[in-house]
């Protein structure tokens, strides 16, 4: 009978990554309810020595699979070795993370293995023996309890959202079969952001401006307070179709669906679908002058008056504070 | 080329989701439908294809009766002929069956490039794509932005957290477009008025012969979380508006 949780780590460039931590601990705490094993599957170019930093967040066993074909990751290579563990190894549960490959790679897997998927989750928990899958649908505007009619039960989890809680085990290492097949895609070039600043969907502070920023310039006040908070900008659609903010910045539900601890909004006036994007945020903060803009009705904290009056202030005051 | 674009009906971003007080889904009442807005990109990317390489571009579409405007608005968009996957056995059809009735349609069909959006904006699960792309056999390119044609294969950037992705895939091969791979175009008059006699395909379950049993199966809906009401910060200029914001920050919320 299929028995236990098993992740599907990521990694990236020889380091784990946030949510790989964030699985493991929320694999222990759904395993002890049963007091079953947590394994997890680690695909890469000798990575073996990541398995025993799985084992500090409470992963018993690793599964590694070695070979310079899984590196950097394609999906197809992934998606067949990371089957076959599973396959082999009959896991009652298995998570993903909700990260662009992991979204990528759990719905290749649950086709494979011909199981449901709950996709983006924000909560799960066992009741009557059974994985239950809290998500957003219509981008966070409701919520779906999911349950999955086969073996093994898959979810991916929203980053930021599980904590990563250390807890340590064993992390022991069982090096498998991970022969690929030869792929039908190549990744010719891997181009990195040089900005050094984490991406929207993983980051813990979001410093957001809209079309209130008047145009690209305006966006200097918010890099220095994202600054002073180690944060990351955003942007609203208007800012990016205005060509002011790359694509990759926009917040919202045709764009990156973002759960930071904290949300400031500057000048966004929080039309559906940018609300859509940043909701799950633990705390909202809102700049905005119209005191009637409907992102007043998210927010935590409100102020009423001129971004670019409150913003330099906000980053003197923030200075001191984390100083 | 043969190119075949996946489009789904979904509720315009500006709808209000009521809950069903009895958590079985979502009132339908007053809802208006529109295309999938990744769907509008991939429908675009088929049709500059189309346009550069010749061929033609097939629409396919699992959904209720409604779901024929979209495939419709698809092929006033200029798409040629269209398919469209109807049967109430699908009402409660999980990612994986639609996957599977696509890929049922789509076997029939000449393909080089079949396209889906990246997520449909109302479901949220994003896997269509690469279910369809495990039940051809094909490999997957999902969230792509940027797609060039090289006659046996296709070059595409897709960007990933903190980094742009460049490969290259053989055909045939599935895309999942993101934002930022072109402009929609809009239907013309003129359009609309030919795709009333372009062709649409209706089948039904039982003739794709496939099974329409959901693994993942929503069991209850739920209204999100209400949040506690706001403060609205007080001050009288403001630099002591954004004291008192940082006080609260740090003090109350504890967020820096
Ligand atoms: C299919 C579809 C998908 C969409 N997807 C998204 C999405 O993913 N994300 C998204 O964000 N939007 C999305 N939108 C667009 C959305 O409807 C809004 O148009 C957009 O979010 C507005 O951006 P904004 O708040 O920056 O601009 P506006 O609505 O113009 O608001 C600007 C705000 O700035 C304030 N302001 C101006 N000057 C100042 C100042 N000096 N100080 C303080 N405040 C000031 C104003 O009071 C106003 O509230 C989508 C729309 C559609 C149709
Ligand atoms: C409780 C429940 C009730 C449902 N009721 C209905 C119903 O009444 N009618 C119905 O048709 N479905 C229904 N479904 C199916 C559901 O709406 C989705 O089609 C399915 O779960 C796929 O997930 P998604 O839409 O999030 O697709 P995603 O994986 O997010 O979609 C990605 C892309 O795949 C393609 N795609 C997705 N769905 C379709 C489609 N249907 N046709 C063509 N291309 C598609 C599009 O290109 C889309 O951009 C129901 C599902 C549940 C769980």
């Amino acid at each position: 009978m299929a028995k236990g949780v098993m992740i599907v780590a990521e990694q990236r460039d020889g380091a784990l990554r946030k949510i790989s931590f964030e699985l493991a601990a929320t694999a222990r705490k759904l395993a002890d309810q049963s007091g079953d094993e947590v394994s997890a599957i680690l695909l890469g170019a000798g990575v073996e020595g990541l398995a025993a930093e799985l084992g500090k967040y409470g992963v018993d066993k690793v599964f590694v699979g070695d070979n310079a074909a899984l590196e950097p990751y394609v999906t197809e290579a992934h998606a067949a070795v990371a089957a076959k563990i599973i396959k082999d190894n009959d896991p009652a549960i298995v998570l993903f993370g909700a990260s662009v490959q992991g979204k990528d790679l759990s719905a290749r897997v649950a086709a494979k293995l011909a199981t449901g998927l709950a996709t983006d989750c924000t909560d799960v928990k066992i009741d009557g023996g059974k994985l239950v899958c809290t998500r957003p649908m219509y981008a966070g505007k409701c919520f779906g309890e999911v349950v999955i009619d086969a073996m093994p039960q898959i979810a991916s989890l929203r980053p930021n959202v599980f904590p990563a809680a250390e807890n340590a085990k064993a992390g022991a290492v069982t090096k498998v079969d991970a022969a690929v097949e030869a792929q039908k895609s190549k990744i010719l070039e891997v181009q990195k952001d040089t900005s050094g600043k984490v991406d929207l969907t993983e980051a813990n502070v979001i410093v957001s401006g809209g079309r209130g920023m008047k145009g690209p310039e305006g966006y200097a006040i918010l890099e220095e307070l994202a600054e002073v908070l180690k944060g990351t900008v955003g942007a609203s659609r208007a800012a990016v179709d205005a060509g002011w903010r790359p694509q990759k910045d926009q917040v919202g539900q045709t764009g990156k669906v973002v759960s930071p601890n904290l949300y400031i909004a500057c000048g966004i006036s929080g039309a559906i679908q940018h609300l859509a994007g940043m909701s799950s945020s633990k705390c909202i903060v809102a700049i905005n002058k119209d005191a009637e803009a409907p992102i007043f009705t998210k927010a935590d904290y409100g102020v009423v008056d001129d971004l670019f009056k409150v913003v330099p202030e906000l980053t003197a005051v923030c200075k001191k504070l984390v100083a | 080329m043969n190119i075949i674009a996946c489009v789904k009906q979904v509720p315009d971003t500006e709808a209000q989701i009521k809950v069903k007080a009895d958590g079985s889904g979502i009132e339908e009442g007053q809802i208006k439908w529109v295309m999938n807005p990744y769907d509008e990109f991939g429908v675009e990317e088929a049709l500059k294809l189309k346009e550069k390489n010749g061929g033609d571009v097939t629409i396919v579409s699992v959904g209720p009766a409604r779901a024929m405007e979209t495939i419709r608005t698809a092929l006033a968009m200029g798409a040629d002929k269209g398919v469209h996957i109807c049967d109430p056995a699908f009402d409660n059809a999980d990612a994986y069956v639609i996957a599977n009735a696509l890929a049922a349609v789509i076997k029939t069909l000449p393909h080089d490039i079949i396209f889906c959006g990246q997520r449909a904006i109302d479901d949220d699960a994003g896997q269509v794509g690469a279910m369809l792309a495990e039940a051809l056999g094909l490999p997957q390119l999902t969230l792509v932005t940027k797609l060039e044609f090289a006659g046996a294969s296709v070059k595409v950037i897709r960007p990933i957290e903190g980094a742009q992705l460049s490969i290259e895939t053989a055909l045939p091969c599935i895309v999942t477009a993101q934002k930022g791979l072109n402009e929609p175009r809009y239907a013309s008059l003129p359009g609309i008025m030919k795709a009333k006699k372009k062709p649409v395909d209706v089948k039904n379950a039982a003739a794709l012969g496939i099974p329409t049993d959901a693994k993942a199966k929503v069991a209850k809906t739920i209204p999100p979380p209400a949040r506690p009401p706001g403060k609205i910060v007080c001050g009288d200029d403001p630099a002591q508006k954004a004291a008192e914001l940082g006080r609260l920050l740090r003090e109350e919320a504890k967020a820096i």
